[in-house]
Order: structure tokens, then sequence, then C-alpha cells
């Protein structure tokens, strides 16, 4: 059975990257718009919200943990930004947001760190909590801002910079210092430490719990950063905006080949992965297959990544 | 470890209160209420929690036979919204008890799906049923093009107003089902080996346990009271909603986790998922009796159940180091 196990290593290294190279060129034969620089753009425009969120959960995730309060997270600091912005002006209002975000990132942290509870759970509950904490914050109705075309707040989510959308260039900036801090610092190193062993770590002296801590944290501002770029890109939100995020979110870490282990992935992973994801949609939109298929083939590219991640490994998430 | 099965001699009163505080829990839940609003203590609104808090109780059912295995189903929402939308989409073809069979047939074969995929790639179930939820809401939509089915014999919803005393036909089947699959996990072989499995899965298979095969047939389980809780609910409503179901998952696992299942694995009773099935129902009941907006029960469910977590955290030292 020798070229059966050499079909695994294989498909472990490259097969992803071949098969979405091969579905790439399908869309681009198959349809005009598919490859247009307007196109690409547009796809990484959209990638950057979810991206930048990304970023920082893949913090998490590389610790073995997981956050699926994102979504709610976003949903309510989109909220607070925009209605603030009404009443305090931008800056402040995006001052508010990151404080906000800090604080929802490390309460995750705090019980999941420190308190060493379920992380599925917690964040688990933070969604229904934060929901719950949106509509009493907006009443369930919608808020908007109604200086959009002049306010200087368009900036994040509206505006190019040298042709290219100032929120690609965020997600890019921000990836470019989460790669260094994750890569070059000695929090990067306790990260992966804790990931891939978590009691080893905890023997050579590093804290689980404050690095577990400092990950959710960073996973909330990140969360913060991208309720910048969507409510200024949107110039408004409703209570339901990010919902179904923390999915994209984790599909995303996931297919970029982070382990949802822990101790092994990287941000560029995760940045090329959250493009891929990106890319598919849209190919799959732009071939006019219905949203659900979308979805689908989606899952079904993620089931073969973790299975090929999990190849030759074995372990439980949720332990 | 599994503390129930620690010899009963060395059980003390205080050690048997710590390991149910889910039974104090819902008796404070129910006294407050109790005392903040007079319709809360009424034949029939207690008839009403019953059979409101049995749909996401049977679901929970299936959910603890899994989580107790160590696994975990996301898909069970979606799965009670296809068998909905069958159980009543399929009675104008083939009439009322064939729709139900293949309604439940439904649920079982996605439940083995989950399972089999889960056991044979190795994946946890957190992402694959993460999937099948997507994938088998899609399958909704697409069945019921969008919109809500209407049932058109009427006298399938006849069947939801069997009432045995203040109890609903469908809180019955709820409490039989707990009992039985209580009984299957303290007295059956099979039950033995869930804990088993759950508990330390490389000692199970030493011990010669087939996982795979028992990973299956819990999630099959699973599956199939997702249907019987969509037939149970399309029988009541009349209608195939085709976002029925919605969240279900969350507010289960809730309860389970209020029972103080293990999402590890190797500990847990169906016991006391009644309880914490009971207490969500009778805390969502109580709220709208004192009409609280929608927002203060999301956020309520969401602190009750880190609270219940604090709880669980706390309690597990002062029950298992003895």
């Amino acid at each position: 059975m020798k070229p059966y196990i050499g079909l695994i290593a294989q498909l472990k290294k490259r097969g992803l990257l071949v098969a979405f190279a091969v579905f790439f060129m399908v869309v681009a034969l198959n349809t005009d718009a598919f490859l247009s620089v307007g196109n690409i753009l547009d796809v990484l425009r959209q990638v950057s919200i979810t991206g930048m969120i990304a970023i920082g959960t893949t913090f998490v995730v590389l610790t073995g943990r997981l956050d699926l309060s994102v979504g709610s997270m976003l949903t309510l600091l989109t909220v607070v930004l925009v209605d603030q912005h009404n009443y305090v002006g931008p800056f402040l209002a995006i001052l508010v947001t990151l404080l906000a975000a800090v604080a929802l990132g490390a309460f995750n942290g705090l019980l999941v760190g420190y308190l060493k509870l379920n992380a599925l759970i917690v964040t688990l509950a933070m969604l229904s909590f934060l929901q719950g904490l949106t509509l009493f914050y907006s009443g369930g109705s919608n808020v908007n801002i109604p200086n959009a075309q002049t306010t200087w707040f368009r900036f994040f989510g509206r505006s190019d910079l040298f042709g290219i959308p100032v929120p690609v260039l965020l997600f890019l900036g921000v990836a470019a210092l989460a790669a260094f801090l994750l890569g070059k610092t000695v929090f990067g190193r306790q990260i992966y430490a804790v990931g891939g062993n978590e009691t080893a770590s905890n023997f050579s002296g590093i804290s689980s719990s404050r690095t577990v801590f400092w990950a959710y944290v960073l996973s909330g501002l990140a969360t913060g950063f991208a309720a910048i770029i969507l409510g200024s890109r949107v110039m408004g939100a409703q209570s339901t905006i990010g919902q179904g995020y923390e999915l994209t979110v984790l599909a995303g870490i996931i297919l970029g080949g982070t382990s949802m282990l822990g101790g092994s992935g990287s941000v560029w992973r995760t940045v090329i992965g959250i493009s891929m994801l990106g890319f598919i949609q849209n190919g799959l939109l732009l071939m006019g297959f219905a949203y659900y298929v979308q979805w689908l083939v989606t899952w079904a590219v993620i089931i073969v990544a973790v299975w090929a991640d999990l190849a030759g490994k074995r372990g439980r998430i949720l332990a | 470890m599994n503390t129930t099965n620690l010899p009963r001699g060395s059980v003390t009163i205080l050690t048997w209160l710590f390991r149910n505080h889910i039974w104090i829990f819902l008796g404070l839940v129910v006294l407050t209420f109790s005392l903040a609003s007079p319709f809360f203590l009424t034949v029939n609104n207690i008839s009403n929690v019953l059979t409101q808090g049995a749909f996401i109780g049977i679901l929970a059912v299936g959910m603890t036979m899994v989580m107790i295995d160590g696994e975990i189903d996301l898909s069970v929402g979606a799965t009670l919204a296809l068998a909905t939308a069958l159980a009543i989409g399929l009675q104008g073809q083939v009439g009322i008890w064939p729709a139900v069979f293949f309604s439940l047939l439904s649920g079982a074969a996605l439940g083995f799906l989950n399972g089999a995929i889960t056991a044979y790639s190795g994946i946890h179930s957190f992402i694959v049923t993460l999937g099948a939820l997507i994938g088998i809401r899609g399958l909704v939509f697409i069945y019921t093009g969008e919109d809500a089915l209407m049932v058109q014999d009427f006298s399938y919803t006849e069947y939801a107003e069997i009432y045995l005393g203040p109890v609903s036909v469908t809180a019955l089947i709820f409490f039989i089902l707990a009992l039985f699959f209580q009984w299957v996990l303290s007295s059956t072989r099979h039950g033995r080996e869930t804990f088993a499995i759950g508990d330390n899965i490389e000692a199970a298979h030493d011990a010669g346990i087939n996982i795979k095969r028992h990973k299956i047939i819990n999630f099959t389980i699973c599956g199939t009271m997702a249907a019987v809780a969509g037939i149970l609910l399309s029988m009541r409503l009349g209608t195939a909603e085709p976002n029925a179901g919605k969240v279900w998952e969350l507010w289960t696992i809730i309860a389970v986790v209020l029972g103080g299942t293990r999402l590890t694995g190797g500990f847990g009773s169906m016991w006391k998922t009644i309880g914490g099935v009971m207490t969500l129902a009778v805390l969502r009941n109580g709220l709208r009796l004192l009409n609280t907006p929608n927002y203060v029960e999301l956020m309520v469910m969401g602190a009750v159940l880190i609270l219940a977590l604090l709880l669980d955290r706390f309690l597990a030292h002062k029950t298992e180091a003895r």
C-alpha cells in the first residue's frame, strides 16, 4: 500500500493548493468577470473584514482553543461604533470601540485562560449574551451614519490608496504585525508552546493561563479593527450584521492549515486560507450557484483539509 | 473520572447535594418565578412549560448520548427542520404515517452519516457537524423552496392535542425517551461502553470495544431524536418553517451542560439532562410571563451557562477530591 500512503503525504503537502488552482482555472475559463482586477480587489475587500478577525482568532486556535463569539462581538462593536459616531464623532467612537473590544476579549480570556472553563461553551454563551447585549443597546432598530459622504470615518472602508482599497491595506498591515508578533517575539513562541504541549510549557515556566488570556485579547482587538472597517464600509449596522462570521473565520483558519489541535499554523496561512475561501465563494457565485451550494463546496474542501491535517496525528479538539 | 460509579456508602449528604445541584437550581428558579408571577404556578402554565421544554428535551436526549461519548452534534436543529419539512411535505403524496416514517428515516440517516464521517475520518465531530448544519439547512431550503409548508390533512395536528391529564403527548414522549436512554446508559452494555469511550478512548479500544460502530450508533440515535422532535413540532404547528430549529442546537447544548454532562465525555446522566432541560424551559417561560424583552432572555441564557460552568468547576473539586 505504499503508493496510497504517498498519496496522503502528497495531499497533505500540496493537494489543497492543486485543487484550488484547478478550481481557479475552471472558473477563470468559464466566466469573464472572475479574473478582472475589479473583481479580485472586490474579493479582497470582502475578505479583509473576516480576514482581520481571523488574524486575531488564529492566536486563539494556535493555543488549542476556539472563539465562537467573534461574530456576535463584531455585531455589537459595529452597532456601538456607528451609533457613537453620531454622538461623539469618529475619533472617540473608534476609541470606545477598541476599548470595548479589548474588554470583551479579556473577559473571554479570563474565563477560558484563568478559570479554565471550556472554550467552546464559554464562547457559545458569549455569543448568546452579546446578541442580547446588542439588542439591549440598539433596541433592535438599525443605526446608520447620516453624513456618510462627508465624515473622514469613510477612509477605513470606502477609500483607496495607490489604487488599492484601504481595507485590504489594513488587513495586510495587521497581518504583517501579527506575523511579526507570532514569529519573532517571546509571546509568539509561548503561543506555539502552549498549543503544542500545555503541560510541558507549564513545566518550562510559561504561564498557559496568561498566554491564553492574551490570545483572546488579541482576538477581541482584531474584531474591533474589523468593526471599524465594516462600520465604515456599510455606514450603518443592524443587529444581525455579523451573524455567522465566526463560522467563516473558523473555516478560513482551518482551510489555511492551522491545526485545530493547536501548536501548528501561522498568520500567513490564515491570510491564504481566508482569501482562498473568498475566491471559492466568489467563483461559485459568478458561476451561478446558490448560497447553500457555496457553503457545501466550502465545507467539503475544509473536511478534506482537516482530514489531511489529521492523517498521521490523532487527538481531540475539545478536550 | 466518573463519580457516579463511586461506592454508594461514601456519599455524604453534602456531596450528594453538590452532585445534584441542577435540582436545587431548578427549585430556586421555580420558587423565584412562583413568587414573581401569579400565573406561573398554574396547571395550565406548568403544562405549557413541559410541552415547550420537551422539544429541546428530545434533542437533548440524543445530544447527551453523543456528548458522553466525547463528541458533539451541532446539526440537530437543521435535522429537526428537515424532518419537519419531510413529515408535512410528503403527506400529500404518501399519507401521514409513511411520511412520518420517512421523516424518522431521514433523521437516522443523517445521524448515521455524521457518525460514519466522524468515526472513519478521525475529524472531530465539531467540524463535521458544523458542515452538516449548513448542508442540511441547505437541503431544507431546496426542499421547501424557501417557503413554509402547510399541513393539508388537519387530522395530523390533532395528535399534538392528546393529553394525559396536564401532560401533552410531546412531553410524555420526551420523558419516556429520557427514561429509556437512562436505562440504556445505566443498565446495558452499550451504556457502559459509552462511558468507557468518553472516559478513556485508548483504554476502551484496548478493552476491545468497537469504537467506530459505537459512535455511529450514538450519532444515529441523536439524528433520530432530532427527527422525533421535528415530527412532534410539525404536529403542533401544522406548518414546516425552513428556519425551524435555528440555534436550537445551542439551547440543547446549554441544557445538557446545565445538567452536568461534560463536553470532554465520560460523565453525564439523562436524569440530570431532564433537570437541565426543565431549568431552561422554566427560565424562558418565567421571563416571558414577566414580559421581559427578548434580549434579556438571550443575556440571561448566556450568563446562566457561564455560571453553570463556574459552579460545575467549583463543585468538581468538592466531589472528586475526597
